[in-house]
């Protein structure tokens, strides 16, 4: 057996470790931080039952930032975020939140987020890999119009799956009343009193669910609380990764970085018109001139969901070919594994064009053997947001 | 019949000239849930620590090595279609190939069940 053995970095931990270890977590180094990746139960059983109850992910590991207009306006502070993201900021109404993504000059990806519109300010959820050098770039280049304030004392949690909004009710009792992207300050009751949270209706596994921010000193009894309810399993990050894979999501470092495009990377959904070729407010973030005609030309690559043919999965860095016997790769998997509520492999990665139409079949090296897999349609299980 | 261990979490139980081969229940438990499996073919001629199988796990793939240098006898096609017997039975039913030992002095290097037991301890 092969066993990764790696210098232990100094690892941050969350505000909810002890709670983990408590609860037969296995902690492993993840952006830094000693996050669970899966508990006793097990990723299999940890994902299925986010797909038919309720699964509670700590993702405290990922930075939150209050982006405030100095002159006390909003919409000068959403104003101020579309000069780093393709995304109509403006348009995000109070008590609602949108996906983004930070560019840079080439048009590539510095990372993907959620911006909430909290009325007075804007909240921002970036990834845990990414958080300090987004921090530095929103200070460069917004501190003219906002404070920017990183809310270092604060967990988050998510509440993903059909039965997340019946037990959050007890605790929240307008979270059942919230649509898919609705987002803001809430209170959620435990046994003790009142938190001051916030919560949105979203998350990363294609589930129905919320996500919420609870200062770090109640964090621990809140999700013991919510974990007291015996529909809800905690959940690691292993089973995090299979749900947001059979969701057709995309995960930072792997399926986009700096060198993929929001249309390589068939993310167009995620940039309004308004910021288009033509739009109120085309353009005006980095790589706008190397992003916006690809809206009309297309890229030279696109990301595609991959169902292999057989039973063994196709992993992450496998090179793609045209066909059984070719030497020269056309495209690379991003993300791959085993789809637990498909009980077959999955995986995505990036295509020409040509061969990206849905119902081709390319061929994957994997061990020395050439694997067919088909070009498929994403998500490769539907979503169930509540919209 | 003798059980001897490797220190990459392997078992071999040893009849004659034969070697069953698996992974131990330590390892599968470390592995998590297992979804695939893949084996030598019979009649391969595996050289002592090259990859002869892989387990994958939800998250990974691990290589399992030859603990000693044979021919391959026989794998365990149960697991193809049931790779999670090694998650439920590692240390029986999900037993992985057969090896005709080729050199019987390279059991020596190997360890018995309690030295194994203070190598996971």
């Amino acid at each position: 057996m092969s066993t990764d053995v790696s210098e232990a970095p100094v690892l941050q931990r969350t505000p909810l470790h002890a709670l983990h270890l408590a609860r037969g977590g296995r902690l492993v180094p993840f952006a830094g931080h000693d996050m669970p990746v899966q508990y006793a139960s097990g990723v299999l059983k940890e994902h299925l039952h986010t797909r038919a109850g309720a699964g509670l992910f700590d993702v405290s590991h990922m930075g939150q930032i209050a982006l405030r207009p100095k002159s006390g306006k909003v919409g000068d502070a959403a104003l101020a975020l579309e000069r780093l993201v393709p995304q109509d900021i403006v348009a995000v109404a109070p008590g609602r939140q949108r996906y983004a993504l930070f560019t840079n000059a080439a048009g590539g990806l510095l990372d993907d987020l959620m911006v909430a519109n909290f009325g007075d300010h804007l909240f921002l959820v970036v990834n845990g890999a990414c958080k300090a050098a987004d921090e530095a770039h929103l200070r460069e280049h917004l501190s003219d119009v906002c404070t920017i304030e990183v809310l270092a004392d604060r967990a988050l949690v998510a509440l993903q799956g059909p039965k997340a909004a019946s037990v959050l009710a007890k605790a929240c009792p307008e979270a059942p009343a919230m649509r898919f992207m609705d987002a803001g300050p809430h209170q959620v009751r435990i046994a003790g009193g009142a938190i001051a949270c916030f919560v949105s209706r979203s998350g990363y596994t294609g589930e129905d669910g919320f996500e919420i921010s609870i200062p770090a000193a109640q964090a621990e009894a809140l999700v013991s609380g919510l974990l007291d309810d015996p529909d809800v399993m905690p959940v690691g990050l292993g089973a995090r990764d299979s749900l947001r894979l059979e969701a057709g999501l995309c995960l930072y470092g792997h399926d986009i970085d700096a060198t993929t495009t929001p249309v390589e990377a068939a993310l167009e959904w995620s940039v309004q018109k308004s910021r288009r070729s033509g739009g109120a407010r085309a353009g005006g973030f980095p790589g706008a001139n190397v992003i916006l005609p690809q809206f009309e030309q297309g890229a030279s690559r696109r990301r595609v969901g991959l169902r292999p043919e057989g039973r063994a999965p196709v992993r992450e860095g496998a090179p793609l070919f045209a066909d059984a016997s070719s030497s020269d790769p056309i495209g690379t998997v991003t993300s791959g594994g085993f789809g637990p509520s498909l009980n077959a492999p999955i995986a995505m990665g990036y295509l020409p064009p040509l061969h990206a139409a849905i119902g081709g079949t390319v061929f994957a090296d994997v061990r020395g053997q050439r694997l067919p897999l088909r070009v498929s349609e994403m998500p490769f299980v539907p979503h169930n947001y509540k919209r | 019949m003798t059980v001897l261990y490797t220190t990459d979490h392997e078992w071999l139980r040893i009849e004659g000239d034969t070697a069953t081969i698996g992974i131990t229940d330590h390892a599968q438990s470390q592995l998590g849930d297992i979804v695939f499996v893949e084996l030598p073919k019979v009649g391969r001629q595996l050289k002592k620590a090259e990859t002869a199988a892989v387990v994958e796990s939800v998250k990974a793939a691990s290589d399992v090595y030859a603990p000693i240098t044979g021919e391959v006898l026989e794998v365990n096609d149960a697991l193809s279609a049931e790779p999670a017997l090694v998650n439920s039975d590692a240390d029986g039913k999900a037993w992985l190939f057969k090896l005709r030992i080729a050199d019987k002095s390279e059991l020596g290097g190997l360890m018995n069940e309690a030295a194994y037991k203070a190598h996971t301890a």
